[in-house]
């Protein structure tokens, strides 16, 4: 639908869009075409949803021990069972999940604010400022992974808090050194140069023009970050680290049931689902995000 | 002689060499681009002046330099005859509300994740012009309008328009501040033959509505004929010639503004059969290694001996004119 | 006979937010050895129609719908791809605005030129490495036998765009297509490029399709010009004629909102009003009639076809012979 608006020599027409068009509307209407990242989406909603809120209306405590219901398969009573303590093992699956996707979630924001303040500001700035930060990336990027996660948790000790911390410190370079890339190449665009032009100071530039533009890429790395750090955590459990019991993660959940694994195989099949179909969803979403922010497609030419 | 005139923009002996370096913990200087090298001119206030030049002829480095996008590595630019390159801070800011820009690409020049609206009214806010809301819309729809845009476009995004409509974006953007001065950055090379024709005319228009400057750059000469004053022809970061534009393009003496000249094609066939069509022979020097004396001798027809070795001064030949050349 | 026929050529592309009619039924004839200006803004459909003709169009969402392209007597269109694969570099040559994306950054230029002629002629490698050198020296890139090694991003905008010269012409080809050849460089680069290619089609006698948005450009070097707007032929003349004869609303448009070095025009550019025209969507009518200021009724309902107002000069327009003599009137 094409309207002309003025008479006369500075005739200008309008080509007037079906639908206004904000950048996020554009996004999510190129997401909704990818079913899987939809599906994903609607499946990591409704977990989260479940972990918070179903746990309330449940007749038992996560560390509600009944030693004479142990090992039982499942029922009405228990669906998924009771575990080697006669616990519910549905209850200490959703009392995991709040734990796990806490950290995946904590880590992923906080490493991502972390890892975005720290790339655009250097990025930004560039000369010593950029080099000294990217030789700290370097570093910390040569370290042994493993290594120093088990390193740092014996330091920090154990708990929620202290794992989320040791994790954020491991991942925000990853997400300095994108966002730092992805501010080298909007630096140099025009608008960034008209904004220098007129006065706008350097702060408004960054917090107006430089970290809005970065952010897809961020948020994509943010969703991938979110399912490594539900896997580091099962690692660590696994390790003896992580999550102290009896608070329940899918992690350590997975671990204390391993031992188990040929006598009552669900006790690991449980967790281990769950864990996997988080992952995945999160890889998924990911995946959609990225093609549903991609730039080239949103210049819309 | 010259009764009132009013200088705007002085530049003196400006030179901007961009150092080449190698390596990634230390680094270590390679050799420098010669972009900028020895540049004077003067604008006049309400003139426009067009600075001409193919690759590497540092026009759009010039431009830069005025707009304090780059720090020259010599020379002093006056503006408004306060030392442009002395300020900082505050005043400088201030200085800033007075000099704008219109850049090349309408798809880059605009913030993708702003409202049109907002790209234009930023300035406004950064600088305080406005005190509330109302004022606000009232200023940018006033914008709008000036350039030919629907004030009620002010929600959509840069990439719902067309490249003409983002050009005068772009141009309401360098409204706001209210300036005496605007570099327009190769304006209308992206845009189609119709839409250019548009632009310019908006160009002209607002430049005696608001008695505005301009310093015109673009490769385009027949664009740059129509807009400009006087004009000033760029070779590797030097001035080569350097005239009202009547005197330029109808009489031009320097060799390589000649032969500018004759490269371009105009649109009458039975003109271009009767024109000289020698096209110049070589390719355009890296500004990293200009040649030595004057840098346009490896390609002049007219070169000798000696413009190998003389880098020729600007000389001013009276009426305006000035021509960079030992054979002239 | 004529080297290539163009008959009501269509291509349209099939996208998600509807049918975009490219190319929407365009005709012509090009002679052996004549060089045609394809004349058009953005939009106009100039370059899918030379890859239609290459049969190079994307598809999906592209696809020829119709028309006929007749070159030396065939069809390309009917042909199967591996026949067309034969014509392609060899009977058929194109260049392309951007040299840098078409020439392959990892190869050597050497590589690249021979390759087309080992496959198309036969030729074995030190035949095809000796035509390479002297095809280098036709085209103005002399120490042929030393920079055959070399790679694009030794060379220069102009060295590589006359290396892509080089290759299109290795198989000598009948035909060359030119898309925006000298859109990317400098004036002087430009002038020098374009007589190189009007050389080689005079010595070789090589067709030569050279699509610009530059009507300087068009009116130096080419024979004949096809103006073209929202994919269709708007207006068709041999060069001289065009510019001081022109019978079309577009191309009097064109003509005049063009600056010019050796004109001054005093105020504003005379302009062609609104923006360039929607391709999707269905069409009634005349395509320019949005921005057109000699229509009358009959314009917005039938589309005008293309026809001969004098000879050899065709026009798409209800109105052509008033609007020539307004034209001419005010001229």
């Amino acid at each position: 639908m094409q309207e002309t608006l003025f008479e006369g020599p500075e005739l200008v027409r309008v080509a007037m869009a079906a639908r206004s068009t904000g950048y996020w509307a554009q996004v999510w209407r190129r997401f909704r075409r990818h079913h899987l990242a939809i599906a994903s989406l609607y499946f990591l909603l409704a977990l989260i949803v479940s972990v918070a809120v179903v746990p309330q209306f449940l007749p038992y405590e996560y560390d509600q021990v009944s030693l004479q219901e142990r090992f039982l398969p499942p029922s009405w009573r228990h669906p998924f069972g009771t575990d080697e303590l006669g616990r519910d093992v549905f209850t200490r699956a959703l009392h995991g999940g709040r734990v796990s996707l806490a950290v995946g979630f904590s880590v992923a924001l906080s490493s991502m604010l972390l890892g975005a303040i720290a790339g655009c500001a250097t990025g930004y700035i560039g000369g010593a400022a950029d080099n000294l930060m990217m030789r700290v990336v370097d570093i910390a990027q040569s370290l042994p992974r493993i290594a120093v996660l088990l390193v740092l948790s014996k330091v920090f000790g154990g708990g929620m808090f202290n794992l989320i911390m040791v994790l954020v410190l491991l991942e925000w370079t990853d997400v300095a050194r994108l966002a730092r890339g992805v501010v080298l190449g909007i630096k140099v665009q025009p608008y960034v140069d008209a904004a220098r032009a007129g006065g706008v100071s350097g702060m408004r530039i960054l917090g107006r023009h430089l970290l809005p533009n970065s952010m897809a890429p961020l948020i994509v790395s943010a969703t991938l970050d979110a399912g490594r750090a539900i896997r580091a955590e099962t690692t660590l459990s696994f390790l003896g680290l992580g999550i102290p019991p009896p608070l329940s993660s899918w992690g350590n959940l997975l671990t204390n049931a391993s031992a188990y694994y040929f006598t009552a195989p669900l006790l690991v099949f449980i967790p281990g689902l769950f864990i996997f179909a988080t992952l995945l969803s999160f890889n998924l979403l990911g995946d959609g995000l990225r093609d549903a922010m991609d730039p080239r497609l949103a210049e819309g030419k | 002689m010259e009764t009132g005139r009013s200088v705007l923009l002085d530049v003196r002996n400006l030179k901007m060499h961009y150092p080449v370096t190698r390596g990634v913990v230390f680094e270590r200087r390679k050799g420098e681009v010669k972009a900028v090298e020895n540049v004077s001119l003067t604008i006049d206030r309400g003139e426009v002046l067009g600075l001409v030049g193919e690759t590497g002829s540092g026009k759009t480095t010039v431009g830069r330099c005025i707009l304090r996008l780059e720090q020259p590595t010599a020379g002093e630019i006056y503006f408004d005859e306060r030392n442009l390159l002395a300020l900082e801070g505050r005043e400088l800011r201030k200085i800033r509300k007075q000099m704008q820009v219109v850049f090349q690409d309408p798809y880059s020049s605009l913030d993708p994740r702003m409202s049109i609206g907002n790209i234009v009214g930023e300035l406004l806010v950064v600088h305080k012009e406005i005190s509330n809301k109302k004022q606000y819309r009232e200023r940018v729809a006033e914008l709008f309008s000036a350039v030919g845009l629907d004030p009620g476009l002010f929600d959509r995004y840069p990439h719902e328009l067309s490249g003409g409509q983002r050009q005068r974006v772009g141009i309401a953007r360098a409204l706001a501040p209210r300036p005496s001065f605007i570099v327009c950055d190769e304006p209308v090379s992206a845009l189609d033959v119709s839409i250019q024709a548009q632009i310019l005319n908006l160009l002209m228009k607002l430049k005696k509505q608001y008695a505005l400057t301009y310093l015109f750059i673009a490769h385009d000469l027949a664009v740059v004929k129509h807009m400009s004053d006087r004009t000033a022809v760029m070779y590797l970061g030097r001035i080569m010639e350097m005239a009202p534009k009547k005197e330029l393009y109808e009489n031009p003496l320097h060799p390589y503004t000649q032969a500018l000249l004759a490269a371009v094609p105009i649109p009458d066939p039975v003109l271009e059969a009767k024109r000289e069509r020698t096209p110049l022979k070589g390719e355009i020097p890296s500004p990293m290694h200009p040649p030595s004396g004057c840098v346009f001798h490896t390609r002049c027809p007219m070169a000798i001996e000696e413009c190998k070795r003389v880098v020729p001064d600007l000389r001013d030949l009276g009426n305006g004119r000035s021509v960079a050349c030992i054979r002239v | 006979m004529s080297l290539l026929q163009v008959k009501n050529l269509a291509t349209y592309f099939f996208t998600p937010a509807g049918v975009v009619r490219a190319v929407d039924g365009i005709s012509y004839d090009l002679e052996e050895g004549e060089i045609m200006g394809l004349v058009g803004e953005s939009g106009s459909g100039k370059s899918v129609s030379a890859l239609s003709i290459m049969r190079l169009v994307p598809e999906p969402p592209g696809r020829i719908v119709a028309g006929e392209v007749i070159f030396q007597g065939k069809d390309l269109l009917r042909l199967s791809g591996e026949e067309m694969r034969l014509i392609r570099g060899r009977a058929i040559g194109m260049i392309f605005q951007e040299p840098s994306t078409f020439l392959n950054p990892v190869l050597t230029i050497g590589r690249q030129i021979t390759e087309a002629m080992e496959l198309h002629l036969g030729l074995d490698r030190k035949a095809s490495r000796a035509r390479a050198i002297e095809l280098l020296e036709r085209v103005g890139i002399p120490d042929g036998e030393s920079r055959l090694s070399d790679y694009p991003h030794q060379f220069s905008g102009g060295q590589r765009q006359r290396i892509m010269i080089a290759g299109a012409l290795s198989c000598r080809p009948k035909l060359l297509l030119a898309d925006e050849p000298t859109t990317a460089l400098d004036v002087t680069i430009q002038a020098q490029i374009l007589e190189l290619i009007k050389d080689l089609s005079r010595e070789f006698g090589i067709s030569v399709i050279l699509i610009t948005h530059n009507l300087g450009i068009v009116a130096r070097y080419a024979d004949r010009v096809n103006v073209m707007y929202g994919g269709e032929i708007v207006e068709s003349a041999a060069a001289p004629e065009i510019y001081r004869k022109p019978w079309h609303p577009y191309t009097v448009g064109l003509l005049e909102a063009v600056p010019r070095v050796d004109r001054q025009v005093e105020g504003e550019l005379r302009t062609i009003e609104g923006q360039p025209a929607d391709l999707r969507g269905e069409k009634t009518g005349c395509t320019f009639r949005p921005r057109c200021s000699y229509a009358v009724a009959r314009c917005a309902i039938e589309r005008p076809p293309l026809q001969e107002i004098t000879v050899h000069h065709a026009s798409a327009c209800w109105e052509s012979e008033r609007v020539g003599k307004v034209v001419r009137g005010e001229a």
